[in-house]
């Protein structure tokens, strides 16, 4: 094969391989991406039963009821509006109530989601830098009363 | 005292880097060797006093000396002496100057065993190496100094955040390290070989060795933060795609893809052009990483700081030196000599479907870790790309490069039979398609990928055993020749095929993923609960001291079949002095598969929350690392790879005329 025929044969491979893989990253793209929103934007935006999405905000005090079988039921707000997580699973080791949680899983009924994965800091000095800039937005965060970043 | 001549011989380091930057590429322009020459001094001086730094944090660290700040913060005096240690790189500025400190062995290593490289790409590869230092050296200076004081000081340090009290922290960031910064080298020769406008088989040759150093590390480095991840974290899985394990798995693709096509410069000099570009591409992932790491862009348990300052000084690094290098790239390399030819059916060609491959892989998963910053940068708008995303892009892509690999591995170069080999891969095919189908008729089809991930590993298992069993053996050949034909084959062949292998064998441990069980259960006293072909009882629960915390122990029996076949002792760790709890994982190792118990905080009736695991095969993920990692280790034996041989054989033909020192 002459040097022309062997680059155009590379060319022509390397265009199928890249092809294939914006194929399939475009097909991955629409149905694994998932937004985070705080519970005040839940109630405007995402209001699809079925709907992925990520919650971030506070553990509402006094809110968190469990019951058999591992099963937990809590509001996550962040002080304008309020969204009911049912869980079963463990909860992170740092998740409190009045503390800052993110939880994903999927939206059962207006305000209300099933999560499947609970997200807690991973350190005391840290906050989950979403459910900061989600409290920011609320008009709730006062400086200086944590550091953001699980 | 001590701390004040580890800062002051860090400034000198900088002075050091400055020399090594710019008198030996002074040097080379002018030809002069006396300058060339104290590139490598400067090298060797310059890691002394890194070295002299890193061991006056070391010694700050290890005598509790709370009047640093850094270990003010990030130690505590009850802390067992490994993890005082360990804090070292456990927080920011520390490891930044591990980071360093690696940076400067490279340069090190480069000085000491380069005497058989040409004096000019010598003296311009430890120039790039300076400057990189350099960098990152008036970084930790400008913005992360480690041996501030801070006065008055506290009695006591604020402790080492308890996630990172694990042996985990003494092997793996500096494994990591070793492999991601160990990079620099081969970029240093890539630049200098731009810079010379110069480049061929030797060049391969040189920087081969480096090249194994830093793979095989970088290999065992993920593998070991995988493994770390899995047992403390508490929730069972091992890699999560997360960006910061995106960021380390970006340089190991670039990385293994210029591994496989520098063997093409080496014995066909051929694909000159792109392995260069390989070789940029794998160390800017590698400052991509450190970036997206240490910036505080990311939202992880790796970033320790967040003082805006670091992160745009380290992405001002990283422009200059990705920028600058694709700069020299486009400029310099038209003006590299073509390569050899080569049929599209041949090892070469193999080699370049493995490229494409791995760098495609490598470009979704860069594509799925930026994306969303992007995004948040543009719109606001809040995103995650989840797992699904990677498993489906750069996971089938990958899984065609492992397909592909007992092919290329059993090609010949220049011109290969793709039927013949088909021929001798039939074993290989067909055992592999038999255990992909029973494993799927096994599931009944409730997973695609492990059987098929199964499948395909015994298929590269037995495609690498092949080879070497077809490279020492033909019909008709007595055992002793064939041993004896098998004892002749060279090191570096075994290294890669012994690699291949470990590429198999992490096939097969993912695979086990499909097959494992899991329950989510609150346990009783004496009550059994099912997990896989497996039984867990609680025994009881124990309040146990360690040296700076307190837990709670749940002892447990593991049976199979009535029988007990293990005692497992998961337990939620209590730190005073940062208010954290940890869970530590039971584990226990039976097949290859794993028992994995997390359990959260006992109840006051003695009941235990527990989540409980069975992870058949799971322990192959990491051995298979393993196996890749010393298939790179057994390259590097390779005698004809090494320097010196190479000196002294040419020695022996002519005085090489060595500059005197």
């Amino acid at each position: 094969m002459t040097r022309r025929g062997r680059r155009l044969a590379l060319i022509a491979l390397s265009l199928a391989v890249v092809g294939v893989a914006v194929g399939l990253g475009l097909y991955a793209m629409s149905d694994s991406i998932v937004f985070f929103y705080s519970p005040s934007e839940v109630i405007q935006k995402a209001d699809r039963p079925g709907e992925r999405l990520r919650v971030g905000g506070l553990v509402k005090a006094g809110s968190v009821v469990k019951s058999a079988d591992e099963r937990v039921a809590f509001v996550v707000t962040d002080g304008a509006h309020d969204l009911k997580v049912a869980y079963r699973g463990l909860l992170p080791d740092l998740f409190r109530e009045g503390q800052g949680v993110v939880a994903e899983g999927v939206l059962t009924a207006p305000g209300e989601m099933r999560a499947d994965t609970i997200l807690a800091k991973h350190d005391e000095r840290y906050m989950p830098r979403e459910v900061v800039e989600a409290l920011k937005k609320q008009g709730r965060w006062r400086e200086g009363e944590a550091v953001a970043r699980p | 005292m001590i701390v004040e001549i580890g800062h002051f011989a860090l400034v000198l380091a900088l002075a050091a880097a400055l020399a090594q930057t710019v008198v030996p590429f002074w040097g080379a322009r002018v030809g002069d060797d006396g300058l060339m020459a104290v590139g490598r001094n400067a090298a060797l001086i310059q890691f002394a006093l890194i070295a002299v730094a890193f061991a006056a944090l070391v010694n700050a660290h290890l005598a509790s000396d709370f009047s640093v700040l850094n270990v003010a913060e990030n130690s505590n005096s009850a802390m067992p002496a490994i993890y005082k240690i360990a804090g070292v790189w456990g927080n920011h500025e520390g490891s930044m100057l591990l980071w360093v400190l690696i940076l400067a062995i490279f340069g090190a290593l480069v000085a000491l065993f380069g005497r058989g490289l040409p004096r000019m790409l010598r003296a311009d590869a430890l120039a790039v190496q300076g400057l990189i230092s350099l960098a990152f050296l008036a970084f930790i200076l400008l913005t992360s100094n480690p041996f501030e004081r801070l006065m008055p000081a506290p009695f006591e340090g604020r402790d080492l955040n308890p996630i990172l009290q694990d042996p985990g922290l003494a092997i793996h960031p500096p494994l990591l390290y070793l492999g991601y910064v160990g990079f620099s080298i081969v970029f240093s020769f890539a630049a200098a070989a731009l810079i010379e406008g110069r480049i061929d088989a030797a060049w391969a040759r040189f920087v081969r060795p480096f090249t194994l150093v830093a793979w095989s590390f970088l290999t065992i480095g993920i593998a070991a933060g995988s493994f770390w991840a899995y047992y403390t974290l508490g929730w069972g899985g091992f890699w999560f795609w997360d960006p910061v394990e995106n960021a380390s798995l970006m340089p190991w693709l670039a990385g293994t893809a210029f591994l496989h096509s520098v063997a093409v410069m080496e014995k066909r000099d051929a694909l000159k052009v792109w392995t260069i570009f390989l070789a940029i591409l794998a160390f800017s992932f590698s400052l991509l990483g450190t970036f997206l790491v240490r910036s505080g862009v990311l939202t992880s348990v790796h970033a320790f700081a967040n003082d805006p300052r670091r992160g745009v000084f380290i992405l001002a690094i990283l422009a200059m030196f990705i920028c600058g290098s694709f700069a020299l790239f486009a400029w310099r390399a038209p003006m590299l000599k073509q390569g050899g030819l080569f049929a599209p059916v041949s090892r070469e060609g193999a080699l370049v479907v493995n490229n494409l491959l791995l760098t495609t892989a490598c470009a979704t998963v860069l594509f799925g870790t930026l994306y969303p910053l992007g995004l948040e940068q543009l719109t606001g708008e809040k995103i995650t790309v989840g797992a699904p995303f990677f498993n489906l892009t750069a996971g089938a892509l990958l899984l065609t490069a492992c397909f592909a690999a007992p092919f290329g591995f059993s090609l010949a170069w220049k011109r290969g039979d793709l039927l013949g080999v088909a021929q001798r891969l039939t074993l290989a095919l067909v055992v592999g398609a038999a255990t992909a189908i029973a494993g799927a008729a096994w599931l009944g089809g409730r997973s695609i990928f492990a059987p098929l991930a199964m499948g395909l590993g015994v298929f590269v298992i037995l495609g690498a055993l092949i080879e070497v069993v077809m490279r020492a053996w033909r019909p008709g050949l007595g055992a002793g020749m064939a041993l004896k034909r098998a004892l002749g084959l060279p090191l570096s062949f075994y290294g890669g095929a012994l690699a291949h292998l470990g590429v198999g064998v992490t096939l097969l441990g993912l695979s086990g993923l499909g097959f494992g069980a899991e329950t989510i259960a609150t346990l009783h006293k004496g009550a059994p609960v099912e997990v896989g072909p497996y039984s867990v009882t609680l025994n009881s629960v124990e309040q146990r001291v360690g040296p700076n915390y307190t837990e709670a122990v749940a002892p447990m029996t593991v049976r199979s079949g009535g029988v007990a076949v293990a005692e497992i002792a998961p337990a939620r760790r209590q730190f005073a002095s940062r208010e954290m709890t940890t869970t530590e994982a039971g584990l226990k190792t039976l097949h290859f598969g794993q028992i994995y118990v997390a359990i959260a905080d006992p109840a006051a009736d003695g009941t235990v929350p527990a989540r409980l695991y069975w992870k058949p095969l799971v322990t192959l993920i990491w051995l298979g690392a393993a196996a890749m990692a010393l298939g790179g280790a057994l390259s590097l034996a390779d005698r004809r790879l090494r320097f010196g041989a190479a000196v002294r054989a040419r020695a022996g033909a002519r005085p090489l005329a060595q500059p005197a020192q």
